[in-house]
């Protein structure tokens, strides 16, 4: 007996039935439209792959079904009748769940007890923990998952444990529509197949799930129909049997490379290796081979959660390397502290401005000056002389030097960072996300830095999710994933192309180049 | 099927879980065992009626701070203003009594609806008001103390013979003052597993936005626990003016509130909300009476008295620490475990790992300094 499918469905075939229809979304972030008009339809029993590169605004379209953003035009409808979800239990309850990809569960709490949260079965006013743990494993067992307890404490679970928990608590408000944003991303090979299974059992029942992921494979293992984002634009929507990956990705990718990328200054060239990892590994990283020259710039490409910020994290001592070694300029160097680090001469320019940046309730001043005055205080003085210097020459705008950094703009904001760092004459500058989220004019002043620095034989590692970016800066690019490096490209010029790139990222093979 | 186990995490991982209650208990157990030696080879018998009584008469006033303290603390909040909030109720009682037995229960109906009163008013500061637990409680605490120290300038109030009797009577060796506190903490036990306000404790504690997210009114659940905590408080202040006779506005210089929060942490509640219970709230609280008998039979030095009782606390702490560390490791994807605890058999120990890659410690040329 399969389940019945939707109330609302009354019996047609479902596999045609269209549960929800968004159309002509449009969703901008303090001015920056990131959102244009976007179509997407789910339809029962179906999976609905939404692919995109980062910033895409798959994410955004995401959370707005998921009724954490409101859209700022465009309608929703589900089945036939518009809705707006004003918020995520509203769209929960109207049976559209969303898995997120950081975890919304209570880790010191048992599966069912995350399962019914908020929802607990009484009797006699009292809640009824035996009908919880009955409830929840009844429907584990409907989805072929004995093998996990209700009693199960969910921190004892693996990450794909979690994963499943949080999609059959999805299940449990009888929800039709599961979006699940990268669900692989943290799981290992075997667990993939775990939750492939599982998304083949909602298929049976008639639920539409719509699967944001990046990786190619998983994409044609699992989707009916595929819908491709772009810059915040809908670029297609095809059944994933009538395409081929090569088609996919280049619609993905797919647009000139903007011509803002400055060119080198006369008389840079590559020095001595300055920064060079060898073998590096830990925890979340393996078999890192790396080096930077003096005056070079090398990227660091790969999707989200493929190592890259975990390098950084390693070199400048929040993380340590725990196999292989690192050489600074030829000598051995362990960063145990980013003190440590700082001292030897590294920056790091952080991917979150804000959390890790930025102390936002202070000044220009008193941020750009934090690092000399902590760890570098016998060249304070002297360092704090050159910071009014480097920021007009990076064109902050501001209203004085004593203006807290929360009211500037995010380019603005990165330029404090820049200089808070540039002040300590780092050797080596590892720039994690150095545009994200800052404004065209800010993109090209932050270029020409990077330019400007080369020139003076600075070595520049440049972590960054943007591929224009990273084919138009960096001298060479090294590919991760998983945690491992899939190749390394020359930059410049040359037919190298974004495609290959993503290739690499995704593991989608082009010449047979595997890990 | 083998694998599935795996995914689903080790029995092993999991009964370490579970333990955390029953650690605190077996270091209860533990500390009784060294205290009890400790005394012996002093000649005494920390068994004996009269040291037992004492252990047990300690933790009841204890107890009751600390049992609410373990409700707003699960919550992630905290209570300062429990000491201010005996003191007050100690005088409440004891001047609603005024040596009247018929006026009995009518006092303590004022003491719990006083004491509620100021649960109120620290939940609805702390939830509506968005002001930092620490601030608000400390705050109205201060306000309390005003008023106590303008309006009593001394011990107000006769407590009758009647009322007296739940400070001073016993039923065996068993303090009645004892009895009532443990009925208290396991109504509270069944408070926290029996109702969804208890559930959605944890859940408020755990994550806010989870809790919020599942359609939990955190703010209602928070001034629950607020309450709650006062309430109990309150129940100590009847205790205190049982035992002295009187009321006394001294009492908030006895340091409950601190004690109360010690305890609670030393029974396994995580000061950051979400995981713990009153089961190990009421062992840390024995623990603390046992070292305080302990130290009292041995005429240990005050002052070094502090000092022990001080580094006890810090390093149950340090070892609850400890072990939340070890539990961040389910992320891993190389190194020591194979792999997100996904691929390796469920019994294998976890550095059984083929090849030397699972070493974490760097080997040889590795690790260059």
């Amino acid at each position: 007996m399969t389940a019945d499918p939707s109330p609302a469905g009354a019996g047609l075939a479902s596999s045609a039935t269209t549960l929800l229809r968004m159309s002509g979304i449009e969703k901008s972030f303090l001015g920056v439209q990131v959102l244009h008009g976007v179509d997407l339809d789910l339809r029962a029993g179906e999976v609905h792959a939404l692919i995109g590169e980062n910033g895409a605004g798959k994410s955004t379209l995401m959370k707005i079904l998921a009724g954490v953003y409101q859209a700022d035009g465009g309608t929703v409808e589900l089945d036939g009748q518009q809705v707006g979800f004003e918020h995520p239990l509203l769209a929960q309850q109207a049976g559209v769940s969303t898995v997120f990809q950081e975890f919304n569960l209570l880790p010191e709490r048992t599966v069912a007890e995350n399962v019914f949260l908020g929802r607990e079965p009484r009797r006699n006013r009292l809640v009824d923990a035996g009908r919880m743990n009955a409830d929840t494993a009844a429907l584990l067992k409907d989805l072929g998952l004995t093998w996990l307890r209700p009693e199960t404490r969910v921190s004892s679970l693996s990450v794909a444990g979690q994963q499943i928990v949080e999609i059959v608590k999805a299940l449990s408000y009888d929800a039709r529509i599961i979006s699940m944003d990268e669900p692989t991303a943290a799981l290992a090979d075997e667990e993939v197949e775990l939750l492939y299974r599982l998304i083949a059992k909602l298929k049976e029942r008639g639920v539409a799930i719509l699967y944001v992921s990046h990786r190619l494979k998983e994409i044609f293992d699992l989707s009916d129909r595929v819908t491709i984002l772009k810059d915040g634009s809908l670029v297609d929507t095809v059944a994933t049997a009538d395409i081929t990956s090569d088609e996919l990705v280049r619609k993905m990718v797919g647009r000139p490379i903007a011509s803002f990328f400055p060119d080198k200054l006369p008389g840079t060239e590559a020095g001595d290796v300055r920064l060079e990892i060898q073998g590096g590994g830990n925890e979340q990283l393996d078999g890192i081979d790396l080096q930077v020259r003096g005056g070079e710039i090398v990227a660091l490409a790969g999707l989200q959660g493929s190592g890259r910020t975990e390098i950084a994290h390693a070199l400048f001592g929040v993380d340590r390397f725990t196999r292989g070694s690192v050489r600074l300029d030829g000598r051995p160097f362990t960063a145990r502290t980013p003190r440590q680090a700082v001292r030897a001469g590294l920056a790091l320019v952080t991917e979150d401005r804000k959390g890790e940046g930025l102390v936002l309730n202070q000044s220009i001043a008193a941020n750009a000056r934090l690092v000399l005055d902590a760890v570098l205080p016998r060249r304070a003085a002297q360092g704090a002389r050159r910071i009014p210097g480097i920021l007009s020459s990076l064109e902050l705008v501001s209203r004085g030097s004593s203006q807290e950094v929360r009211f500037l703009s995010g380019g603005n904001q990165q330029k404090v960072v820049l200089a808070k760092w540039l002040a300590t004459e780092p050797k080596v500058i590892v720039l994690d996300e150095p545009t994200r989220g800052i404004d065209v004019g800010a993109k090209e002043r932050v270029y020409t830095l990077m330019r400007e620095l080369s020139a003076q034989g600075v070595a520049i590692l440049m972590i960054s999710s943007e591929l224009p970016e990273v084919l138009g800066m960096a001298d060479r690019i090294v590919v991760l994933r998983d945690g491992r490096v899939a190749g390394e490209l020359t930059g410049g010029s040359g037919d190298l192309g974004e495609e290959t790139v993503m290739a690499l990222a995704t593991g989608h093979d082009v010449e047979g180049t595997r890990r | 099927m083998s694998r599935a186990v795996a995914v689903a995490g080790t029995g092993k991982a999991d009964r370490r879980r579970l333990g955390a209650t029953e650690l605190v208990w077996l270091a209860l157990v533990g500390v009784t065992i060294i205290g009890a030696i400790l005394v012996a080879l002093d000649g005494q018998n920390l068994f004996s009626i009269a040291n037992t009584r004492d252990v047990l008469s300690r933790s009841s006033l204890l107890g009751f701070v600390a049992i609410g303290q373990t409700l707003v603390i699960l919550c992630r909040s905290l209570d300062l203003s429990v000491g201010y909030v005996m003191a007050l109720s100690s005088l409440i009682a004891a001047t609603t009594m005024n040596g009247d037995p018929a006026r009995v229960p009518l006092a303590i109906v004022a003491v719990l609806v006083v004491a509620g009163a100021i649960g109120l008013c620290n939940g609805l500061i702390v939830s509506v008001l968005k002001v930092n637990p620490f601030i608000a409680t400390l705050g109205v605490g201060l306000i309390i103390k005003g008023y106590l120290d303008t309006q009593y300038q001394g011990p107000a109030g006769e407590v009758p013979s009647s009322f007296q009797q739940f400070g001073f009577s016993r039923i065996g060796p068993v303090p009645l003052s004892t009895l009532v506190m443990l009925l208290v903490a396991v109504a509270g036990i069944l408070f926290l597993r029996k109702t969804r306000t208890g559930y959605h404790m944890f859940a408020v504690g755990g994550s806010a936005d989870v809790a919020r997210l599942s359609g939990i009114r955190t703010g209602r659940v928070l001034v629950t626990a607020h309450v709650l905590c006062s309430i109990a408080a309150g129940l100590a202040g009847l205790l205190i003016a049982a035992r002295f006779g009187t009321g006394s506005a001294l009492v908030y210089n006895s340091g409950y509130d601190l004690e109360s929060i010690a305890a609670v942490v030393l029974g396994g509640t995580l000061l950051m909300g979400g995981r713990g219970g009153i089961g190990g709230t009421i062992a840390g609280v024995l623990i603390l009476a046992v070292l305080d008998t302990v130290f009292n039979i041995l005429a240990v030095d005050p002052f070094f008295k502090d000092v022990l009782r001080g580094t006890i606390i810090v390093a149950a702490v340090a070892i609850y620490a400890r072990r939340q560390i070890d539990r961040k490791a389910s992320r891993i994807r190389f190194g020591g475990d194979g792999g997100s605890g996904g691929s390796a058999p469920p019994g294998s120990p976890p550095d059984s790992a083929p090849g030397d890659t699972g070493d974490p410690v760097p080997a040889g040329q590795g690790g260059a300094r």
